[in-house]
């Protein structure tokens, strides 16, 4: 992230164009807000960031409800048929072996394999699942083109609007955050071609 | 966070429907239980029916208080701020402890219908009876379930005082002080708890014994609590009580601990009975067998799996039931009478092993001391503000979103 020159002027020879517009705000209740209007007007590419969850802000950007849980039941599921599938296949197919005179397949004795596999396949799903939802990892972002947007790990929160998202129009895109923010200003951001 | 939620307009006190209601509530449970005893006094063969199914309701009424207590100490211990606006509510039923300390007395009449160990004449031809004769016998057993009632009532009204003084003052260090005694007194709790099961519930059959007895009793008692909080909050919503002030928000919190100790229980349920099972030693494994021997107790012991793990594990998952409090007090109501049904299947089988002796007796004890429970509770809450609304975190749980 440091290093990296956020004026574009002084590049001359490199092609820039325009990643998207950049807005700071100095505390959450703000940002929600700002948030609501930006959802209200349509945008679909745009992010808000902030140092630290903020309650509400889901609704507040009109978020849909996240897949995850869907996922996460299914793996679990897949987990708990697998763990039983296992047991039964080695204790009471492939290697029948009696121990203190159980039944070969005995239900009680099989819960803690399955039950364990059961929690590592939705605890790996869910982990899994949440990257790649989130897009991540993410070696390179827009973003990381501004200076200030440091701040966004320690004591700023942002929004951000990119220049793909279909209602992007520089001067009205601009004129609506300009009008969001607590009097910082709207910060163009640029990349590279 | 920033939404500003307006609960001047709310009504936070019972009023006249306190004073109704716990009249009301009392006067049936009062007739109830004066039925039972009577039935059980005129007939010498429903005698010991009464005193087993007595055990039954006494100690689901006291695990709801201690439910209760449990969730005003964990809330105090974890700074929890969500839980503000029905920790009052809690606070009051934790403080039942008193009622059910004279509920205790009728009991101490059939203490040798109900515990072998109390009665000299069995334990005198009992080996394993007169080697625990130490720690069972009836003036140590009375010793020990005054201290229990005493650390509890002691807890409760601490709690329950401390808390309608902040009302007044808003004196942020009567929070800070309660978070002190709440470390010491979950220590306390913990080991009351364990050992009341021990007496009342593990001592019903003294030749059989399970070191995670307590826990298994704690769970319970949780999930009952949880069960009876969401139906407190609609009948009080229901009578234009905390409309504002609990949100949805509250609902899904109090779910998502149901549904987490609905979990519990089940985990601590067969972690018992896994060992038992597998280590196939008889001094343990007789406590089972009576449960799945005969037909009638294993139906009840099948219907505790899906009833009090399966369904609820099934229907508590996703969090929409959880948010929406018309459905989820529907599970709660269930849970409530799985958690019954729980302590009837530990206590009834060591007097009838062959069969469910359900009848109008276990019924009118049910009853009796629940109408006793509500109005006790209700008495309490009468007086005071059903939110502690001097409480410092009271804004934060107001206005309390989950993510």
């Amino acid at each position: 992230m440091s290093g990296v020159d956020t004026t574009p002027a002084t590049i001359e020879e490199v092609p820039k164009k325009l990643w998207g517009y950049l807005v700071e705000f100095e505390d959450a209740a703000e940002l929600v807000s700002a948030a609501e209007r930006v959802r209200d007007a349509g945008y679909k590419n745009w992010d808000a960031h902030t140092p630290f969850p903020v309650h509400g802000l889901n609704d507040a950007m009109g978020l849909r409800p996240t897949r995850l849980p869907f996922l996460v039941f299914g793996a679990g599921a897949t987990g708990c048929l697998v763990g039983l599938a296992l047991q039964f296949f080695t204790n009471a197919v492939d290697y029948k072996y009696i121990i203190s005179g159980k039944p070969f397949f005995s239900l009680p004795a099989n819960i803690p394999v399955t039950f364990e596999l059961t929690i590592l396949f939705s605890a790996t799903a869910a982990f899994a699942g949440m990257l790649v939802l989130n897009n991540l990892p993410q070696w390179y972002h827009g973003l990381f083109h501004s200076r200030r947007f440091a701040r966004v790990t320690a004591d700023r929160f942002f929004i951000s609007i990119e220049s793909r998202d279909p209602l992007f129009e520089e001067q009205r895109t601009k004129a609506l955050m300009e009008s969001l923010g607590s009097g910082g200003e709207v910060e163009a951001i640029w990349e590279e071609e | 966070m920033n939404h500003s939620v307006d609960i001047s307009a709310d009504n936070l006190r019972l009023d006249d429907l306190g004073t109704n209601l716990s009249r009301t509530t009392a006067l049936v449970g009062a007739i109830a239980l004066a039925a039972a005893i009577i039935l059980a006094f005129l007939s010498e063969s429903s005698r010991p029916h009464f005193f087993y199914t007595y055990v039954v309701s006494f100690t689901f009424y006291v695990s709801l208080s201690l439910g209760a207590l449990f969730f005003v100490l964990i809330q105090h211990m974890t700074k929890a701020g969500w839980s503000v606006v029905v920790r009052r509510l809690a606070e009051g039923i934790a403080c039942n402890f008193v009622l059910l300390a004279l509920l205790a007395v009728p009991l101490l009449f059939g203490l040798e219908t109900v515990f072998h160990w109390a009665d000299p004449e069995h334990v005198a031809h009992d080996k394993l009876l007169k080697g625990k004769a130490p720690y069972l016998n009836v003036p140590f057993f009375l010793v020990r379930l005054a201290v229990y009632f005493l650390v509890w009532i002691v807890l409760s009204r601490f709690f329950f005082a401390t808390s309608v003084r902040q009302d007044a003052t808003g004196e942020p260090n009567l929070t800070r002080r309660m978070q002190t005694v709440s470390f010491p007194g979950m220590l306390l709790f913990a080991l009351t708890l364990t050992f009341f099961s021990f007496d009342f519930l593990m001592s019903l059959d003294a030749h059989w014994f399970s070191t995670i007895f307590g826990v298994y009793y704690f769970s319970g008692s949780v999930v009952g609590f949880c069960g009876l909080l969401p139906l407190a909050i609609y009948a009080l919503q229901q009578r234009g009580r905390l409309e504002r002030a609990v949100t949805r928000e509250h609902y899904h919190d109090v779910g998502k601990l149901l549904f987490a100790f609905v979990v519990f229980w089940a985990y601590i349920a067969f972690s018992q009975y896994m060992l038992i099972w597998y280590a196939n030693i008889p001094e343990e494994t007789g406590w089972f067998l009576v449960r799945q021997e005969s037909n009638q107790w294993r139906n009840v012991s099948i219907f505790l799996l899906v009833g009090h793990f399966f369904l609820p594990f099934v229907l508590l998952m996703s969090r929409h039931p959880k948010r929406r409090l018309h459905i989820l007090v529907i599970g709660a109501v269930w849970m409530l009478l799985m958690h019954y049904v729980d302590l009837y299947w530990i206590v009834m089988p060591n007097f009838n092993e062959e069969s469910v002796p359900f009848n109008h007796i276990d019924l009118l004890c049910f009853i009796g001391m629940g109408g006793l429970f509500v109005g006790s509770a209700l008495r309490r809450l009468q007086d005071c503000s059903l939110i502690p609304v001097g409480d410092p975190r009271l804004e934060e749980s107001v206005t309390f979103e989950n993510v």
